[in-house]
Protein backbone atom coordinates (compact mmCIF):
# COMPACT_ATOMS: atom_id res chain seq x y z
CA UNK A 1 0.00 0.00 0.00
CA UNK A 2 1.57 3.43 -0.92
CA UNK A 3 1.61 6.03 1.45
CA UNK A 4 -1.51 8.46 0.74
CA UNK A 5 -1.37 12.13 0.40
CA UNK A 6 -4.49 14.84 0.32
CA UNK A 7 -5.04 17.07 -2.28
CA UNK A 8 -8.50 18.28 -1.35
CA UNK A 9 -10.11 17.77 1.67
CA UNK A 10 -11.84 14.08 2.34
CA UNK A 11 -10.26 12.91 -1.00
CA UNK A 12 -7.37 9.99 -0.47
CA UNK A 13 -5.26 10.53 -3.63
CA UNK A 14 -1.75 7.59 -3.77
CA UNK A 15 1.30 7.92 -5.37
CA UNK A 16 1.11 6.02 -8.79
CA UNK A 17 4.63 4.18 -10.29
CA UNK A 18 4.58 5.02 -14.31
CA UNK A 19 6.77 3.00 -16.32
CA UNK A 20 8.24 5.66 -19.02
CA UNK A 21 9.99 3.48 -21.79
CA UNK A 22 12.06 1.30 -22.11
CA UNK A 23 10.68 1.80 -25.84
CA UNK A 24 9.56 5.32 -25.85
CA UNK A 25 9.92 8.22 -28.59
CA UNK A 26 11.35 10.31 -26.16
CA UNK A 27 13.77 8.09 -24.31
CA UNK A 28 16.60 8.34 -26.95
CA UNK A 29 16.70 4.73 -27.06
CA UNK A 30 16.01 2.05 -25.01
CA UNK A 31 15.75 3.50 -21.58
CA UNK A 32 13.72 3.14 -18.74
CA UNK A 33 12.70 5.88 -16.07
CA UNK A 34 10.85 4.39 -13.23
CA UNK A 35 8.87 7.29 -11.99
CA UNK A 36 6.75 7.80 -8.62
CA UNK A 37 4.21 10.65 -8.99
CA UNK A 38 1.70 12.58 -6.85
CA UNK A 39 -0.92 13.73 -9.73
CA UNK A 40 1.90 15.09 -12.71
CA UNK A 41 4.84 16.19 -10.28
CA UNK A 42 7.62 13.09 -10.25
CA UNK A 43 8.61 13.04 -6.73
CA UNK A 44 10.71 9.39 -7.74
CA UNK A 45 12.67 8.62 -10.48
CA UNK A 46 14.96 5.57 -10.85
CA UNK A 47 16.39 5.65 -14.44
CA UNK A 48 17.17 2.25 -15.25
CA UNK A 49 19.78 0.94 -18.22
CA UNK A 50 21.78 -1.50 -19.43
CA UNK A 51 19.33 -2.69 -22.73
CA UNK A 52 21.73 -1.77 -25.39
CA UNK A 53 24.49 -3.72 -23.57
CA UNK A 54 26.74 -4.78 -25.90
CA UNK A 55 30.03 -5.78 -24.20
CA UNK A 56 32.17 -3.75 -25.44
CA UNK A 57 34.72 -3.90 -23.39
CA UNK A 58 35.44 -7.73 -23.14
CA UNK A 59 34.97 -8.46 -26.96
CA UNK A 60 38.16 -5.97 -26.70
CA UNK A 61 39.65 -7.83 -24.07
CA UNK A 62 38.70 -11.34 -25.33
CA UNK A 63 40.64 -11.07 -28.79
CA UNK A 64 40.47 -7.46 -30.73
CA UNK A 65 43.82 -6.07 -31.93
CA UNK A 66 44.27 -2.27 -30.74
CA UNK A 67 42.28 -1.60 -33.70
CA UNK A 68 40.42 -3.78 -34.18
CA UNK A 69 38.49 -1.73 -31.50
CA UNK A 70 38.54 1.55 -33.33
CA UNK A 71 35.24 0.27 -36.01
CA UNK A 72 33.54 -0.63 -32.23
CA UNK A 73 34.30 2.96 -30.73
CA UNK A 74 32.17 4.33 -33.64
CA UNK A 75 29.31 3.02 -32.46
CA UNK A 76 29.26 3.85 -28.61
CA UNK A 77 28.16 7.53 -29.62
CA UNK A 78 26.77 7.33 -33.24
CA UNK A 79 26.43 10.93 -33.58
CA UNK A 80 30.55 11.80 -32.51
CA UNK A 81 32.03 8.84 -34.14
CA UNK A 82 35.37 11.03 -35.18
CA UNK A 83 36.00 11.97 -31.55
CA UNK A 84 35.83 8.26 -29.99
CA UNK A 85 38.17 7.25 -32.69
CA UNK A 86 40.37 10.29 -31.41
CA UNK A 87 40.25 9.67 -27.83
CA UNK A 88 40.96 6.03 -28.69
CA UNK A 89 43.78 7.16 -30.79
CA UNK A 90 45.32 9.29 -28.09
CA UNK A 91 44.96 7.01 -25.21
CA UNK A 92 47.27 4.30 -27.70
CA UNK A 93 49.31 6.76 -28.21
CA UNK A 94 50.25 7.63 -24.97
CA UNK A 95 50.18 3.66 -24.64
CA UNK A 96 53.16 2.95 -27.06
CA UNK A 97 54.79 6.47 -27.47
CA UNK A 98 53.42 7.52 -30.78
CA UNK A 99 53.83 10.78 -32.39
CA UNK A 100 51.21 12.02 -34.79
CA UNK A 101 52.02 14.07 -37.48
CA UNK A 102 51.74 17.84 -37.94
CA UNK A 103 49.12 17.29 -40.93
CA UNK A 104 47.62 14.36 -38.85
CA UNK A 105 46.54 16.52 -35.93
CA UNK A 106 45.10 19.72 -37.85
CA UNK A 107 43.11 17.11 -40.00
CA UNK A 108 42.15 15.57 -36.29
CA UNK A 109 41.08 18.70 -34.83
CA UNK A 110 38.74 20.15 -38.03
CA UNK A 111 37.06 16.32 -37.61
CA UNK A 112 36.63 16.75 -33.68
CA UNK A 113 35.16 20.27 -34.43
CA UNK A 114 32.91 19.26 -36.81
CA UNK A 115 31.54 16.53 -34.98
CA UNK A 116 30.64 18.87 -32.36
CA UNK A 117 28.55 20.77 -34.54
CA UNK A 118 26.74 17.82 -35.35
CA UNK A 119 26.06 16.56 -31.90
CA UNK A 120 24.76 20.48 -30.59
CA UNK A 121 23.00 20.76 -33.73
CA UNK A 122 21.12 17.75 -33.48
CA UNK A 123 20.65 17.39 -30.00
CA UNK A 124 19.70 21.38 -30.03
CA UNK A 125 16.51 19.68 -32.26
CA UNK A 126 15.77 16.59 -30.36
CA UNK A 127 15.43 18.30 -27.64
CA UNK A 128 13.02 20.74 -29.19
CA UNK A 129 11.44 17.83 -30.60
CA UNK A 130 10.54 16.26 -26.72
CA UNK A 131 9.41 19.66 -25.97
CA UNK A 132 6.81 19.08 -28.39
CA UNK A 133 7.49 21.21 -31.47
CA UNK A 134 7.71 18.02 -33.59
CA UNK A 135 9.44 18.35 -36.51
CA UNK A 136 10.68 22.15 -37.87
CA UNK A 137 13.75 22.50 -35.52
CA UNK A 138 14.89 19.02 -35.99
CA UNK A 139 14.58 18.67 -39.72
CA UNK A 140 16.22 22.53 -39.51
CA UNK A 141 19.21 20.57 -37.69
CA UNK A 142 19.60 17.48 -39.52
CA UNK A 143 20.01 19.60 -42.87
CA UNK A 144 23.20 21.09 -41.71
CA UNK A 145 24.07 17.82 -40.10
CA UNK A 146 23.62 16.36 -43.66
CA UNK A 147 25.85 18.55 -44.83
CA UNK A 148 28.59 17.83 -42.40
CA UNK A 149 27.82 13.93 -42.24
CA UNK A 150 28.54 14.36 -46.06
CA UNK A 151 32.36 15.78 -45.88
CA UNK A 152 32.44 12.48 -43.21
CA UNK A 153 31.70 10.68 -46.21
CA UNK A 154 34.40 12.50 -48.37
CA UNK A 155 37.20 11.71 -46.35
CA UNK A 156 36.40 8.34 -44.49
CA UNK A 157 34.13 6.39 -46.62
CA UNK A 158 31.41 6.46 -44.45
CA UNK A 159 28.91 8.99 -43.05
CA UNK A 160 28.15 7.53 -39.27
CA UNK A 161 30.56 4.61 -38.62
CA UNK A 162 33.83 6.99 -39.99
CA UNK A 163 36.43 4.58 -38.63
CA UNK A 164 38.97 7.49 -39.93
CA UNK A 165 41.25 8.14 -37.02
CA UNK A 166 44.57 5.97 -36.01
CA UNK A 167 47.01 6.33 -33.71
CA UNK A 168 49.84 8.77 -35.12
CA UNK A 169 47.16 10.89 -37.32
CA UNK A 170 44.55 9.56 -39.65
CA UNK A 171 43.66 6.53 -41.96
CA UNK A 172 44.15 8.36 -45.29
CA UNK A 173 44.63 11.97 -46.04
CA UNK A 174 42.03 14.53 -46.91
CA UNK A 175 40.26 13.82 -50.46
CA UNK A 176 41.10 16.63 -53.13
CA UNK A 177 38.08 19.69 -52.68
CA UNK A 178 37.56 18.61 -49.15
CA UNK A 179 39.33 21.55 -47.88
CA UNK A 180 37.19 24.05 -50.36
CA UNK A 181 33.80 22.19 -49.21
CA UNK A 182 34.58 22.69 -45.56
CA UNK A 183 35.98 26.40 -45.91
CA UNK A 184 32.24 26.43 -47.78
CA UNK A 185 30.66 24.77 -45.10
CA UNK A 186 32.27 26.69 -42.35
CA UNK A 187 31.56 30.20 -43.77
CA UNK A 188 27.60 29.52 -43.53
CA UNK A 189 27.54 28.08 -40.63
CA UNK A 190 26.99 30.98 -38.64
CA UNK A 191 23.94 32.26 -40.77
CA UNK A 192 22.83 28.87 -40.06
CA UNK A 193 22.89 29.76 -36.43
CA UNK A 194 21.52 32.81 -36.78
CA UNK A 195 18.56 31.52 -38.20
CA UNK A 196 18.22 29.13 -35.52
CA UNK A 197 18.58 31.49 -32.71
CA UNK A 198 15.86 33.92 -34.14
CA UNK A 199 14.07 30.65 -34.33
CA UNK A 200 14.28 29.15 -30.77
CA UNK A 201 16.57 32.00 -28.27
CA UNK A 202 14.10 34.56 -27.99
CA UNK A 203 10.57 31.71 -28.39
CA UNK A 204 8.51 32.84 -25.58
CA UNK A 205 7.21 29.14 -25.61
CA UNK A 206 10.57 27.47 -25.14
CA UNK A 207 11.60 30.38 -22.39
CA UNK A 208 8.38 29.40 -20.36
CA UNK A 209 9.50 25.55 -20.66
CA UNK A 210 13.52 25.35 -20.03
CA UNK A 211 14.15 28.70 -17.86
CA UNK A 212 14.47 27.71 -13.77
CA UNK A 213 13.44 23.77 -14.86
CA UNK A 214 16.13 21.01 -14.42
CA UNK A 215 18.56 23.28 -12.28
CA UNK A 216 21.70 21.64 -11.80
CA UNK A 217 23.54 23.52 -9.02
CA UNK A 218 27.57 23.99 -9.49
CA UNK A 219 28.50 22.10 -6.13
CA UNK A 220 25.86 19.25 -7.05
CA UNK A 221 27.50 18.84 -10.81
CA UNK A 222 31.09 18.66 -9.47
CA UNK A 223 30.28 16.16 -7.11
CA UNK A 224 28.61 14.03 -9.36
CA UNK A 225 31.72 14.77 -11.78
CA UNK A 226 29.39 15.92 -14.44
CA UNK A 227 31.49 17.06 -17.30
CA UNK A 228 31.09 18.62 -20.86
CA UNK A 229 28.66 21.57 -21.71
CA UNK A 230 25.99 19.99 -18.75
CA UNK A 231 29.03 21.66 -16.11
CA UNK A 232 29.48 24.75 -17.92
CA UNK A 233 26.16 25.63 -17.74
CA UNK A 234 26.26 25.43 -14.27
CA UNK A 235 29.05 27.94 -14.41
CA UNK A 236 31.83 25.65 -13.86
CA UNK A 237 34.98 26.75 -15.91
CA UNK A 238 36.04 23.01 -17.09
CA UNK A 239 36.71 22.31 -20.64
CA UNK A 240 39.52 19.68 -21.13
CA UNK A 241 40.56 21.53 -24.31
CA UNK A 242 41.99 23.95 -21.89
CA UNK A 243 42.81 22.10 -19.13
CA UNK A 244 44.54 19.05 -20.88
CA UNK A 245 45.66 21.13 -23.45
CA UNK A 246 45.94 18.06 -25.52
CA UNK A 247 46.67 17.71 -29.56
CA UNK A 248 47.39 21.09 -30.42
CA UNK A 249 44.38 23.01 -28.99
CA UNK A 250 46.70 25.63 -27.02
CA UNK A 251 47.51 26.84 -30.44
CA UNK A 252 43.90 28.34 -31.16
CA UNK A 253 42.19 31.17 -29.93
CA UNK A 254 38.99 30.04 -28.16
CA UNK A 255 36.54 31.49 -25.38
CA UNK A 256 34.65 28.57 -23.02
CA UNK A 257 31.36 29.71 -22.72
CA UNK A 258 29.59 29.48 -19.76
CA UNK A 259 26.34 29.21 -18.41
CA UNK A 260 24.63 31.48 -14.93
CA UNK A 261 22.56 28.92 -12.95
CA UNK A 262 22.58 25.77 -15.04
CA UNK A 263 18.58 24.90 -16.42
CA UNK A 264 17.66 23.51 -19.22
CA UNK A 265 17.76 26.96 -21.00
CA UNK A 266 21.26 27.62 -19.92
CA UNK A 267 22.24 23.73 -21.29
CA UNK A 268 20.93 24.90 -24.51
CA UNK A 269 22.35 28.33 -25.08
CA UNK A 270 25.77 27.26 -23.94
CA UNK A 271 25.56 24.55 -26.95
CA UNK A 272 24.47 27.40 -29.14
CA UNK A 273 27.96 29.32 -27.77
CA UNK A 274 30.38 26.58 -28.52
CA UNK A 275 28.88 25.77 -31.92
CA UNK A 276 30.18 29.10 -32.31
CA UNK A 277 33.80 28.59 -31.33
CA UNK A 278 33.74 25.38 -33.11
CA UNK A 279 33.72 27.61 -35.59
CA UNK A 280 36.50 29.80 -35.02
CA UNK A 281 38.63 26.99 -34.22
CA UNK A 282 37.32 25.88 -37.52
CA UNK A 283 38.66 28.95 -39.08
CA UNK A 284 41.68 28.85 -37.89
CA UNK A 285 42.99 24.99 -38.30
CA UNK A 286 41.80 25.56 -42.03
CA UNK A 287 44.06 28.52 -42.02
CA UNK A 288 46.48 26.68 -41.09
CA UNK A 289 46.65 23.28 -42.00
CA UNK A 290 49.64 21.80 -43.71
CA UNK A 291 50.44 21.49 -47.04
CA UNK A 292 49.79 17.52 -48.05
CA UNK A 293 52.58 15.18 -47.72
CA UNK A 294 53.53 11.63 -49.04
CA UNK A 295 52.91 10.12 -46.53
CA UNK A 296 50.01 11.08 -43.25
CA UNK A 297 50.96 9.03 -40.42
CA UNK A 298 53.30 6.65 -41.79
CA UNK A 299 53.41 4.54 -37.96
CA UNK A 300 49.66 4.60 -37.93
CA UNK A 301 49.40 3.34 -41.37
CA UNK A 302 51.58 0.65 -40.48
CA UNK A 303 49.95 -0.29 -37.39
CA UNK A 304 46.68 0.11 -39.77
CA UNK A 305 48.12 -2.81 -42.32
CA UNK A 306 49.50 -5.30 -39.35
CA UNK A 307 47.29 -4.76 -36.39
CA UNK A 308 49.54 -7.94 -34.93
CA UNK A 309 52.79 -6.89 -35.07
CA UNK A 310 51.38 -3.79 -32.91
CA UNK A 311 52.55 -4.94 -29.04
CA UNK A 312 53.09 -1.92 -27.14
CA UNK A 313 55.28 -1.97 -23.99
CA UNK A 314 53.36 -3.14 -20.51
CA UNK A 315 51.77 -0.75 -18.91
CA UNK A 316 48.88 1.44 -18.52
CA UNK A 317 47.80 4.37 -20.09
CA UNK A 318 44.81 6.83 -19.78
CA UNK A 319 43.40 9.20 -22.76
CA UNK A 320 41.19 11.32 -22.63
CA UNK A 321 39.29 14.33 -24.63
CA UNK A 322 36.91 17.04 -24.73
CA UNK A 323 33.93 14.76 -26.32
CA UNK A 324 30.80 16.83 -27.44
CA UNK A 325 29.28 15.17 -24.20
CA UNK A 326 31.90 14.92 -21.95
CA UNK A 327 34.84 13.62 -20.81
CA UNK A 328 35.13 10.66 -23.13
CA UNK A 329 37.89 8.49 -21.23
CA UNK A 330 40.10 5.25 -22.71
CA UNK A 331 41.80 2.82 -19.81
CA UNK A 332 44.15 0.60 -21.42
CA UNK A 333 46.16 -2.07 -19.58
CA UNK A 334 49.04 -3.70 -21.95
CA UNK A 335 50.63 -6.78 -21.06
CA UNK A 336 52.79 -6.63 -23.81
CA UNK A 337 50.23 -8.90 -26.47
CA UNK A 338 48.28 -7.61 -29.40
CA UNK A 339 45.35 -7.20 -27.40
CA UNK A 340 44.16 -5.24 -24.00
CA UNK A 341 44.82 -6.86 -21.37
CA UNK A 342 42.29 -4.62 -19.37
CA UNK A 343 40.25 -1.95 -21.44
CA UNK A 344 37.61 0.69 -19.91
CA UNK A 345 36.15 3.78 -21.19
CA UNK A 346 34.81 6.46 -19.28
CA UNK A 347 31.57 7.51 -21.57
CA UNK A 348 30.35 10.99 -20.86
CA UNK A 349 26.59 10.18 -21.48
CA UNK A 350 26.35 7.62 -18.41
CA UNK A 351 28.29 9.63 -16.16
CA UNK A 352 26.23 12.97 -17.01
CA UNK A 353 22.51 10.60 -16.27
CA UNK A 354 23.43 9.84 -12.84
CA UNK A 355 21.87 13.03 -11.80
CA UNK A 356 18.87 12.55 -13.74
CA UNK A 357 16.73 11.94 -10.46
CA UNK A 358 18.31 15.49 -8.86
CA UNK A 359 17.05 17.24 -11.46
CA UNK A 360 13.45 15.99 -11.67
CA UNK A 361 12.16 16.24 -8.33
CA UNK A 362 9.48 18.57 -8.30
CA UNK A 363 8.98 18.40 -11.65
CA UNK A 364 5.92 18.12 -13.79
CA UNK A 365 6.36 14.66 -16.22
CA UNK A 366 6.36 16.66 -19.51
CA UNK A 367 9.41 18.58 -17.66
CA UNK A 368 11.40 15.14 -16.90
CA UNK A 369 11.48 14.41 -20.77
CA UNK A 370 12.73 18.46 -21.67
CA UNK A 371 15.39 17.54 -18.95
CA UNK A 372 16.22 14.11 -20.28
CA UNK A 373 16.84 15.72 -23.93
CA UNK A 374 18.85 18.60 -22.58
CA UNK A 375 21.12 16.23 -20.45
CA UNK A 376 22.22 14.99 -24.13
CA UNK A 377 22.63 11.19 -23.79
CA UNK A 378 22.86 8.31 -26.24
CA UNK A 379 21.89 5.39 -24.96
CA UNK A 380 24.84 2.89 -26.80
CA UNK A 381 27.40 5.02 -25.09
CA UNK A 382 25.85 4.45 -21.58
CA UNK A 383 25.51 0.83 -21.47
CA UNK A 384 28.42 0.37 -23.93
CA UNK B 1 6.98 42.40 -25.48
CA UNK B 2 5.40 38.99 -25.06
CA UNK B 3 4.79 37.23 -28.65
CA UNK B 4 7.42 39.10 -30.81
CA UNK B 5 10.04 36.21 -30.45
CA UNK B 6 7.31 33.45 -31.25
CA UNK B 7 6.40 35.72 -34.69
CA UNK B 8 10.44 35.88 -35.46
CA UNK B 9 10.27 32.18 -35.62
CA UNK B 10 7.48 31.98 -37.61
CA UNK B 11 9.40 34.44 -40.21
CA UNK B 12 12.21 31.50 -40.53
CA UNK B 13 9.46 28.98 -41.00
CA UNK B 14 8.00 30.83 -43.56
CA UNK B 15 11.83 31.75 -45.05
CA UNK B 16 12.09 27.96 -45.26
CA UNK B 17 8.48 27.28 -46.71
CA UNK B 18 9.35 30.02 -49.69
CA UNK B 19 12.63 28.88 -50.50
CA UNK B 20 11.92 25.24 -51.17
CA UNK B 21 10.14 26.70 -54.63
CA UNK B 22 11.76 28.16 -57.62
CA UNK B 23 9.72 31.08 -57.71
CA UNK B 24 10.32 31.78 -54.10
CA UNK B 25 14.26 31.55 -54.40
CA UNK B 26 13.89 33.57 -57.62
CA UNK B 27 11.61 36.17 -55.18
CA UNK B 28 14.57 36.18 -52.27
CA UNK B 29 17.36 36.48 -55.17
CA UNK B 30 15.62 39.89 -55.96
CA UNK B 31 15.18 41.13 -52.29
CA UNK B 32 18.81 40.06 -51.86
CA UNK B 33 17.85 37.76 -48.97
CA UNK B 34 20.33 35.00 -49.23
CA UNK B 35 18.77 32.03 -49.25
CA UNK B 36 21.62 28.52 -49.62
CA UNK B 37 18.79 25.71 -48.80
CA UNK B 38 16.21 24.88 -50.90
CA UNK B 39 15.12 21.26 -51.56
CA UNK B 40 17.94 19.37 -49.69
CA UNK B 41 16.23 15.77 -50.08
CA UNK B 42 15.81 13.37 -52.77
CA UNK B 43 13.60 10.86 -53.66
CA UNK B 44 15.29 7.32 -52.86
CA UNK B 45 14.18 4.77 -54.86
CA UNK B 46 13.33 6.68 -58.31
CA UNK B 47 16.34 8.89 -57.40
CA UNK B 48 19.87 7.91 -55.64
CA UNK B 49 21.95 9.98 -53.92
CA UNK B 50 25.34 11.04 -54.93
CA UNK B 51 28.08 9.12 -52.91
CA UNK B 52 31.55 10.22 -53.19
CA UNK B 53 34.43 8.03 -54.24
CA UNK B 54 35.41 6.74 -51.02
CA UNK B 55 31.81 5.67 -50.21
CA UNK B 56 32.24 1.84 -48.55
CA UNK B 57 29.78 -0.76 -48.00
CA UNK B 58 30.37 -4.22 -48.71
CA UNK B 59 33.74 -5.95 -49.77
CA UNK B 60 34.71 -7.62 -53.06
CA UNK B 61 37.06 -9.51 -54.36
CA UNK B 62 39.39 -8.45 -56.89
CA UNK B 63 40.73 -10.43 -60.26
CA UNK B 64 42.82 -9.41 -63.22
CA UNK B 65 41.16 -10.28 -66.80
CA UNK B 66 39.53 -13.66 -65.98
CA UNK B 67 37.80 -14.45 -62.94
CA UNK B 68 40.14 -17.72 -62.58
CA UNK B 69 43.06 -15.08 -61.98
CA UNK B 70 41.95 -14.12 -58.48
CA UNK B 71 44.58 -11.89 -56.12
CA UNK B 72 43.25 -13.73 -53.54
CA UNK B 73 45.98 -16.63 -51.84
CA UNK B 74 43.62 -17.57 -49.13
CA UNK B 75 46.05 -16.53 -46.54
CA UNK B 76 43.56 -15.93 -44.61
CA UNK B 77 44.56 -12.48 -42.63
CA UNK B 78 41.22 -10.41 -43.16
CA UNK B 79 39.47 -13.94 -41.70
CA UNK B 80 41.85 -12.96 -38.63
CA UNK B 81 41.79 -9.59 -38.13
CA UNK B 82 37.79 -8.66 -39.45
CA UNK B 83 36.19 -7.51 -36.22
CA UNK B 84 32.99 -9.33 -35.90
CA UNK B 85 34.52 -12.36 -37.84
CA UNK B 86 32.41 -12.15 -40.73
CA UNK B 87 35.06 -13.76 -43.68
CA UNK B 88 35.00 -17.73 -43.61
CA UNK B 89 37.76 -18.78 -45.79
CA UNK B 90 39.25 -22.06 -46.80
CA UNK B 91 42.09 -23.02 -49.45
CA UNK B 92 41.77 -24.69 -52.17
CA UNK B 93 43.44 -28.48 -51.78
CA UNK B 94 44.12 -31.92 -54.25
CA UNK B 95 42.98 -34.64 -53.11
CA UNK B 96 46.47 -35.21 -50.65
CA UNK B 97 45.52 -31.82 -49.07
CA UNK B 98 48.04 -29.90 -50.96
CA UNK B 99 47.34 -26.49 -52.12
CA UNK B 100 46.44 -26.31 -55.42
CA UNK B 101 47.76 -23.36 -57.47
CA UNK B 102 46.83 -21.40 -60.36
CA UNK B 103 48.79 -18.86 -62.04
CA UNK B 104 51.31 -19.46 -59.58
CA UNK B 105 49.44 -18.52 -56.21
CA UNK B 106 46.93 -20.50 -53.98
CA UNK B 107 43.53 -19.64 -53.89
CA UNK B 108 40.50 -19.64 -52.19
CA UNK B 109 37.92 -22.82 -52.13
CA UNK B 110 35.32 -21.12 -50.05
CA UNK B 111 35.44 -17.23 -49.57
CA UNK B 112 32.27 -16.38 -47.67
CA UNK B 113 31.53 -12.21 -46.43
CA UNK B 114 28.24 -12.51 -44.04
CA UNK B 115 26.57 -9.71 -45.09
CA UNK B 116 24.64 -9.00 -41.98
CA UNK B 117 27.72 -9.02 -39.43
CA UNK B 118 29.70 -7.43 -41.69
CA UNK B 119 30.09 -3.57 -40.03
CA UNK B 120 31.24 -2.18 -43.43
CA UNK B 121 34.94 -1.22 -41.47
CA UNK B 122 36.92 -1.18 -44.35
CA UNK B 123 40.02 -3.32 -42.02
CA UNK B 124 40.25 -6.14 -44.41
CA UNK B 125 41.23 -3.91 -47.15
CA UNK B 126 43.44 -1.91 -45.14
CA UNK B 127 45.43 -5.63 -43.91
CA UNK B 128 45.21 -7.16 -47.47
CA UNK B 129 48.78 -7.38 -48.35
CA UNK B 130 47.99 -8.55 -51.54
CA UNK B 131 45.34 -5.75 -52.30
CA UNK B 132 42.85 -8.22 -53.13
CA UNK B 133 39.80 -7.46 -51.50
CA UNK B 134 38.22 -3.41 -51.73
CA UNK B 135 35.37 -2.28 -50.48
CA UNK B 136 32.18 -1.95 -53.08
CA UNK B 137 29.63 0.96 -52.98
CA UNK B 138 26.73 -1.70 -53.93
CA UNK B 139 24.62 -0.85 -50.93
CA UNK B 140 20.98 -2.33 -51.64
CA UNK B 141 21.59 -6.19 -50.46
CA UNK B 142 18.40 -6.99 -48.55
CA UNK B 143 17.37 -10.20 -49.43
CA UNK B 144 14.66 -12.50 -47.45
CA UNK B 145 16.84 -15.93 -46.28
CA UNK B 146 18.98 -15.45 -43.67
CA UNK B 147 21.89 -17.88 -45.19
CA UNK B 148 20.87 -18.11 -48.61
CA UNK B 149 20.78 -14.73 -49.36
CA UNK B 150 22.83 -12.83 -46.69
CA UNK B 151 25.96 -14.78 -47.04
CA UNK B 152 27.65 -13.36 -49.86
CA UNK B 153 29.48 -16.76 -51.72
CA UNK B 154 32.90 -15.93 -53.56
CA UNK B 155 31.13 -16.13 -57.07
CA UNK B 156 28.89 -13.52 -55.77
CA UNK B 157 31.81 -11.48 -54.67
CA UNK B 158 34.12 -11.73 -57.68
CA UNK B 159 34.23 -7.77 -59.33
CA UNK B 160 36.92 -7.22 -62.06
CA UNK B 161 39.61 -4.34 -61.78
CA UNK B 162 38.14 -2.69 -64.91
CA UNK B 163 35.15 -2.15 -61.99
CA UNK B 164 37.46 -0.98 -59.13
CA UNK B 165 38.77 1.45 -61.70
CA UNK B 166 35.20 2.33 -62.48
CA UNK B 167 33.84 2.91 -59.35
CA UNK B 168 37.21 4.22 -57.54
CA UNK B 169 39.44 5.73 -59.66
CA UNK B 170 42.05 7.45 -57.39
CA UNK B 171 42.18 4.20 -54.99
CA UNK B 172 42.33 1.95 -58.03
CA UNK B 173 45.04 4.31 -59.56
CA UNK B 174 47.35 3.96 -56.55
CA UNK B 175 46.65 0.27 -56.31
CA UNK B 176 47.93 -0.33 -59.22
CA UNK B 177 51.03 1.43 -59.20
CA UNK B 178 51.75 -0.13 -56.44
CA UNK B 179 50.79 -3.83 -57.71
CA UNK B 180 52.91 -2.74 -61.15
CA UNK B 181 56.37 -1.80 -58.55
CA UNK B 182 56.04 -4.54 -56.80
CA UNK B 183 55.62 -7.08 -59.92
CA UNK B 184 58.67 -4.90 -61.06
CA UNK B 185 60.27 -5.98 -57.84
CA UNK B 186 59.93 -9.54 -58.27
CA UNK B 187 60.82 -9.80 -61.73
CA UNK B 188 64.10 -7.69 -60.91
CA UNK B 189 64.82 -10.28 -57.97
CA UNK B 190 64.01 -13.57 -60.47
CA UNK B 191 66.46 -12.01 -62.94
CA UNK B 192 69.79 -11.68 -60.49
CA UNK B 193 68.64 -15.26 -58.44
CA UNK B 194 72.27 -14.76 -56.72
CA UNK B 195 71.03 -11.91 -54.89
CA UNK B 196 68.45 -12.52 -51.45
CA UNK B 197 65.53 -10.53 -52.28
CA UNK B 198 64.45 -7.23 -50.77
CA UNK B 199 62.43 -7.32 -47.73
Amino acid sequence: MQPKTETAPGMGTELLEVNLGPQHPSTHGVFRMIATLDGETIRKLKPVMGYMHRNHEQIAEAGLTYIGCFPYTDRLDYFCAMTSNLGLSIAIEKLAGIEVSERGEYIRIIMAELTRLVNHTAVTGFLLNDMGAFGTPLLYAFREREKILDLFEMASGSRMMCNYVRPGGVREDLPAGFVERCQALVDGYPRFLDEFEALLTTNEIIQQRTQRVGVLPKALAVDASITGPMLRASGMNYDIRKVDGYSIYPRFAFKVPLGTIGDTYDRYYVRILEMRESIKILQQALKELPQASPSISPKGQAIGKAPRTFRPPKGDAYGRIEAPKGELGFYLVSDGSPQPYRYHIRAPSFINLTVLEDLCLGHKVADAIIILGSIDIVLCEVDR
Amino acid sequence: MIGTGVLKGMGVTFKTFVETYPWGRALLRLLRIPSPNGVVTVEYPDVKQQHSERFRYFPFLVYDQTPDNLRCVACRICEQECPPACIHIIMEKDAQGRPVKAHGRTLPNIFDIDTSVCMSCRICVDVCPFDAIEMDRQYELAGEGRFEDMVMHKDQLLRSNEYFQQIKPTEAATVDRRLAAKAAKAAASAAKPSEPAAS
